[in-house]
């Protein structure tokens, strides 16, 4: 399968991606570990922000779903539906998260 | 003593060794369905160490996103991690080189460990700490390995495997959902997502969605705030 980029420009993309993973860990140390408190507004953020990057991810991710045909948007409803009536159900990350994938798998490859 | 840091952090850590394979190895067939194998796997698994971010780390790299995009898409998926860092500082302060390690490998299933578990009894904090976190990574690289070695080696059809990722954030939302007594904020980036992808389009929708969503959410603050009771410090 061939790549979108060059193999120097793909350890480009993971090195950015490996130095900002670090410093969204590293901030709180480098600016409070010394006392000081954080501004409230990151505080804020910190709690509202991430459901709601998380919907904006799982919209992202459903951004190939075309209504123009069953085959577009069957599997990928049938297994989010799935996913999430499986972890409503169990609890359970993994199962949650195989069987939604593996039934999505199933219905591209055999079914539609 | 290093030996008896290890014995006393395993235990701990076995759920976690079961989800990151599971997890990790879901990962390394994405990334080997979009041509990277294992190596690339092994290698971002050691260089990240982030699951949410390594698994849009994958699209990114298959639609060839330019830099600054992935540096602010990372950045907000990661964002959480801030949180995590500042109830964690008390924990690893004088922990010298190997604080450096353990802000590196701050993962949501470290952090949740690093918050409950309790040394034994003569174990060193420290050094029990510093295991949970190694162990936990190493399950991590290993699972993205055998997942993109699984993938080459055995050569099944691995259509439709991208489909983890979406599983994975439903999964998030849902807990969310569940420990979040305000519902505003998730239903707001799924709304400002979905207008943005047919306004711009699938290639350009993301960084136009998270303004968006960063702009309304200072904007409702306030409200947002009140109604809660945020603690005031």
């Amino acid at each position: 399968m061939n790549s979108v980029l060059s193999p120097t420009q793909a350890l480009a993309s993971i090195l950015v991606m490996a130095a900002v993973t670090f410093l969204t860990r590293a901030l709180p140390f480098l600016l409070f570990d010394r006392g000081g408190h954080p501004p409230r507004i990151v505080l804020y953020l910190g709690q509202v922000l991430p459901p709601a990057v998380i919907a904006m991810l799982i919209v992202y991710c459903l951004k190939g779903v075309s209504f123009a045909t069953p085959a577009g948007w069957v599997p990928a409803l049938a297994a989010g539906l799935t996913a999430a009536a499986l972890h409503l159900w169990k609890y359970n990350d993994l199962l949650s998260i195989f069987g939604a994938t593996v039934l999505y798998m199933v219905l591209v490859q055999g079914v539609f | 003593m290093n030996r008896k840091a290890i014995a006393a952090a395993f235990p701990v850590t076995v759920p976690v060794l079961m989800g990151y394979l599971a997890i990790g190895i879901a990962f390394g067939l994405m990334l080997q369905s979009i041509g990277y194998g294992a190596l690339w796997a092994g290698f971002m698994s050691l260089v990240i160490y982030a699951g949410s971010g390594q698994y849009l780390g994958v699209s990114l790299l298959a639609m060839g996103a330019p830099l600054t995009q992935v540096a602010l898409l990372t950045f907000i998926v990661n964002f959480r991690h801030l949180v995590y860092g500042l109830s964690l500082l008390e924990k690893v302060r004088g922990m010298g080189v190997r604080k450096l390690y353990m802000i590196f490998s701050l993962t949501d299933e470290t952090y949740a460990l690093l918050s409950s578990a309790k040394a034994p009894e003569g174990v060193r904090e420290h050094d029990f700490y510093f295991w949970i976190a190694l162990l936990n990574q190493s399950y991590w690289i290993a699972g993205s390995v055998l997942g993109a070695v699984a993938g080459q080696l055995l050569g099944f059809d691995t259509t439709g495997v991208d489909f983890a990722m979406t599983a994975l954030f439903i999964v998030i939302a849902v807990d969310q959902w569940r420990s979040y007594s305000r519902h505003l904020p998730a239903l707001l980036g799924g709304a400002a997502t979905l207008v943005c992808l047919a306004l711009f389009g699938p290639d350009n929708m993301l960084v136009p969605a998270l303004a968006v969503i960063m702009l309304v959410l200072v904007l409702v603050r306030p409200g947002l705030e009140q109604k809660k009771g945020v603690e005031r410090a």
